[in-house]
């Protein structure tokens, strides 16, 4: 029977006292080292109807060779797992850019509902009233909150609602016989911007930011020619700070017959007080896991809903949902002049009944709040931090700000050793070394389900890490010590690539 | 419902710590001209139970799967979903948080991401999966550009037997990308196309869109000899009984994952399944997760090769994917590791056996036949009419309590899965004969 002290690296005796786990069974750290031939957690009903024989030439040689366990180990192995990782529901997680919001319980009862959870997506609109009045309720919702006229629920993230905002781009200047070659970003931007450009058959022409953060004006206006089909900003911007010339920047745009596409990722700032709209935007998308509380499932699913301005709706992605005259509700596909299809169905529905519940449980005063109480503790937490970890650039920040962990690579600290000392005093880390303009970029974002409390202890533990770069570096360069693995080689991975067991 | 905890105490003095003294003056360098002027023109908000109340309204609107008999197939099907498997991957320290981007925060998501993919490799008996796509159809478009990327060729074949769904999403993004997709073959199942030296790919759902099996292996065999990728879109729980992709000689796998233990959901969210080649695995879209080693040389999972990734390699990506499906992939790799090797199989028996029962006992009836009565299918079959409309007959299907469809080039679509019983079959059959009356 082997021993294994826990949470003691190898070679050291266990402290006096601490707990010892003899021969535990579960230790086996994979479901494949827990597989023993001939066990098995399923069980199906007897077969009611004579066997079906299949051709031989069809058949599986072999079984797959997946795991053999009970029930019982994999409840035990998950939940294991689970313990292994960090959500929201354990605690502070201010992830810059991400907007790492509670998600409301309420929505996933919602989700769950079996006249949600079971739809066939398949079903004829008759049988489906009330989930495309949700969808119908939702768009509304969505387009008053952007300003925009209508919107599509194909797209199952943001990434995908830039390309198709892209693409809406596209069919919209072929139809206006004037193929365009360049979207315009700036170089503060997220990676998912070039790339959808890409995708989309376009080239990026990049735009620098000026001293303050934001959009060179300047520049802009020299890179702008009539092959610029469009720009793609988020505003605030990916640095937290709120483009103060976003008329300017799209008279220049839509002088030039271009279009203005807004990244939703940072639409939490400013709920209720500016609409993408009124700040002169053609196409929004929306990441529904951002602004609208939908648990995010350490990587998805998310929703990102694209909505358009009223010339661009023939373009939307088919089918739409309408209402008829009489109040029905009804899947519209024939639309001659739509980009086509960007989802196998309509979109991540589940996730857009948890969105429903969020932007409907807060109501439109709601939603407000919650755009200035995320601006609020934003300013809050770098107000106190800012001390150590100067501010990026000068400006107000709105739902989160960019620090620099600059003063302390004297001390040969890095932003990713603040990052893994702040794992060992409790909390989930910052985003760090993005935007990529920022040297040492600490990005911060506490949302505003965050309370005073919990803002004022991640600025202690923030405020530690400095004084402890100062006077013991190597506690940061050591950390983390308390998660469940130590710093990872992450050239390791790569180098002896091992992606399946 | 209000989230945010501040209390008016705690606004003002974070206020105060700020030098400030309304929240209107944290907006205050915002340009005038922006700002909304009134307040949103929505309902106000309302509490818990009036908003439980609200969409359990909006649910009971809708018919479903507990409420009409599912046969309803054409890439979603009504597979029972075992109770432990929302019970673990619903676990709140999953479903609340972010892509891993602090692996020592996230290895319960890494390592259930690295078993997932462990599983989709011997599943597909491929080599290289990452960690989900959106879903099948987004699957497939990424698997094209795989495919165009590592041949350097351009034209994108298609079996015009697969899912109508799919090619019309491969149109769509073909219009970015540069290709128009080339429908080849004709009835219920291909022969392979002549594809020319400048064919990137050849992709071929098996079974297809009519539940048909494919000639597959020798439809990817033709292509890879004139130096194309074989992509195959395949059926995850289909492969306890069909030979896998690997087996029938795909260089890319993909597939809707929904029937891996996810629910129907009105057509999300699913998971897009992809599998290729270790020769093509740094062309993969997306999260893969690799083990590695800690500081103290304990194993432990990262996100690996993000050089790929948008993050990094910005407009040079393998794609602009950046969230994806993980939560589902979690729950695919419970449902896989639930049914084990035996229970794949015998599931895909039961499946395949309820499908010919229901095909014999439907077609008893002399105003209905198969579409292609010839040819052999797995769980999903297609049907025709003598004096119907099929979309006739699955309204009509509908009142009498079944579900089935959709309908694909004008065939009705019927599917079984492993829940349908012998009774509710006959009950369909009745159903079917009544309304045909």
């Amino acid at each position: 029977m082997s021993v294994e002290p826990s949470g003691v690296p190898p070679g050291e005796a266990p402290r006096r006292g601490a707990p010892v786990r003899v021969g535990d069974p579960d230790l086996p750290r994979t479901l494949r080292d827990l597989s023993r031939p001939g066990r098995r957690a399923s069980s199906l009903p007897a077969l009611d109807v004579p066997v079906a024989e299949l051709a031989g030439e069809h058949r599986r040689a072999t079984p797959a060779e997946l795991p053999e366990v009970g029930e019982r180990d994999l409840v035990r192995h998950y939940t294991r797992l689970a313990q292994r990782n960090y959500g929201v529901d354990t605690g502070f997680y201010p992830l810059g850019s991400c907007s790492m919001k509670y998600n409301p319980k309420v929505a996933e009862t919602a989700a769950s509902l079996p006249g949600f959870q079971r739809l066939h997506p398949a079903q004829p609109d008759d049988t489906v009233q009330g989930a495309l009045e949700l969808l119908w309720r939702l768009e509304r919702a969505l387009c008053e909150i952007t300003g925009m006229a209508a919107a599509t629920f194909q797209p199952a993230a943001g990434a995908s609602g830039e390309l198709t905002g892209l693409l809406i781009m596209r069919a919209f200047h072929r139809k206006n016989g004037d193929p365009r070659r360049r979207i315009v970003i700036p170089d503060s931007a997220h990676g998912t911007n070039p790339a959808s450009v890409r995708m989309a058959g376009y080239e990026v022409a990049t735009v620098p930011s000026d001293a303050r953060g934001l959009v060179e004006l300047g520049a802009l206006e020299k890179l702008v020619s009539d092959d610029v089909a469009g720009l793609m900003i988020t505003n605030p911007n990916t640095l937290g700070l709120f483009e103060e010339d976003i008329l300017e920047i799209a008279r220049t745009i839509h002088e030039v017959g271009g279009l203005l596409y807004y990244d939703g990722a940072n639409l939490n700032a400013i709920l209720g007080r500016v609409r993408p709209g009124d700040m002169g935007f053609d196409i929004v998308h929306m990441n529904t896991h951002k602004t609208f509380a939908t648990p995010h499932g350490g990587g998805g699913p998310g929703a990102g809903p694209v909505a358009v301005r009223e010339r661009l709706v023939p373009f939307l992605p088919a089918p739409v949902v309408r209402r008829d005259e009489d109040g029905r509700f009804l899947l519209e596909h024939n639309r001659p002049e739509s980009i086509g299809r960007i989802h196998g169905w309509g979109g991540n529905f589940g996730v857009l009944v948890r969105a429903y519940a969020y932007v409907f449980g807060n109501g439109g005063d709601g939603l407000r709040e919650v755009g200035e109480r995320a601006v609020l503790n934003a300013n809050y937490l770098a107000e106190r931090v800012k001390g150590e970890f100067p501010l990026a650039f000068e400006g107000r920040p709105m739902h989160e700000f960019v620090s620099t962990a600059k003063p302390l690579k004297k001390h040969g600290v890095r932003a990713m050793d603040v990052a893994k000392r702040i794992i060992d005093l409790g909390f989930y880390p910052s985003t760090v070394y993005f935007p990529l303009i920022v040297d040492e970029a600490l990005m911060v974002e506490p949302t505003e389900t965050e309370s005073r409390e919990s803002l004022d202890a991640f600025a202690d533990a923030m405020l530690q890490a400095a004084r402890e770069a100062n006077e013991d570096p190597e506690v940061l360069k050591e950390a983390p010590i308390t998660a469940p693995v130590r710093r990872l080689d992450e050239a390791r991975a790569a180098r002896q690539l091992k992606i399946c067991w | 419902m209000r989230f945010a905890p501040h209390t008016d105490q705690d606004v003002r003095e974070m206020l105060e710590a700020l030098g400030l003294s309304t929240l209107d003056e944290l907006y205050a360098h915002v340009p005038a001209d922006v700002m909304l002027d009134r307040p949103l023109d929505l309902p106000a908000g309302v509490s818990e139970m009036e908003l439980l109340d609200d969409l359990q309204a909006l649910a009971a609107r809708n018919r479903h799967a507990d409420d009409l008999v599912c046969f309803a197939g054409g890439g979603a099907y009504d597979h029972y979903v075992p109770a432990l498997v929302w019970a673990l991957a619903g676990r709140s320290e999953l479903q609340t948080s972010y892509t891993p981007y602090q692996p020592e925060l996230s290895q319960g998501v890494l390592q259930a991401l690295y078993e997932y993919q462990s599983m989709i490799c011997r599943l597909t008996a491929l080599e290289a999966s990452n960690a989900s796509l959106y879903d099948g159809a987004t699957a497939l478009v990424e698997a094209v550009n795989l495919a165009r990327g590592a041949t350097g060729r351009q034209r994108v074949l298609v079996a015009r037997t697969a899912d109508p769904r799919h090619v019309e999403a491969l149109r769509t993004y073909g219009v970015g990308a540069g290709y128009e997709p080339e429908p080849f073959g004709r009835g219920g199942a291909v022969e392979p196309p002549d594809a020319g030296d400048d064919v990137a790919c050849v992709i071929v759902q098996h079974p297809n869109a009519f539940g048909v099996l494919e000639p597959a292996r020798e439809v990817f065999g033709a292509a890879r000899e004139r130096g194309a990728r074989a992509i195959h879109v395949f059926d995850p729980l289909a492969l306890g009984v069909l030979a896998p992709p690997g087996e029938l000689g795909a260089d890319i796998a993909v597939a809707e994952g929904q029937a891996l233990g996810n629910h129907l959901n009105y057509g999300g969210p699913y998971l897009g399944i992809i599998a290729t080649r270790m020769e093509d695995v740094r062309r993969l879209p997306g999260r893969i997760a690799g083990e590695t080693v800690d500081a103290d040389g304990r194993p432990g999972y990262v996100l690996t090769l993000q050089a790929r990734e948008q993050h990094i390699r910005r407009e040079k990506a393998t794609s602009n994917i950046c969230t994806n499906q993980t939560l589902m992939a979690i729950a695919a790799a419970v449902y896989l590791a639930w049914l084990g090797p035996e229970g794949l199989r015998d599931l895909g028996e039961a499946c395949a056996a309820k499908a010919r029962y229901a095909a014999d006992r439907l077609t008893q009836h002399g105003a209905v036949r198969l579409t292609h009565p010839d040819l052999p299918f797995f769980k999903e079959f297609a049907l025709s009419f003598d004096r119907a409309s099929p979309l006739e007959v699955r309204d009509a299907l509908i009142e009498r309590g079944f579900l089935v469809g959709p309908v694909v080039h004008d065939s009705l679509l019927v599917a079984c899965t492993e829940r349908r019983t012998r009774e509710e079959i006959d009950g369909l059959a009745e159903a079917l004969a009544g309304v045909l009356e």
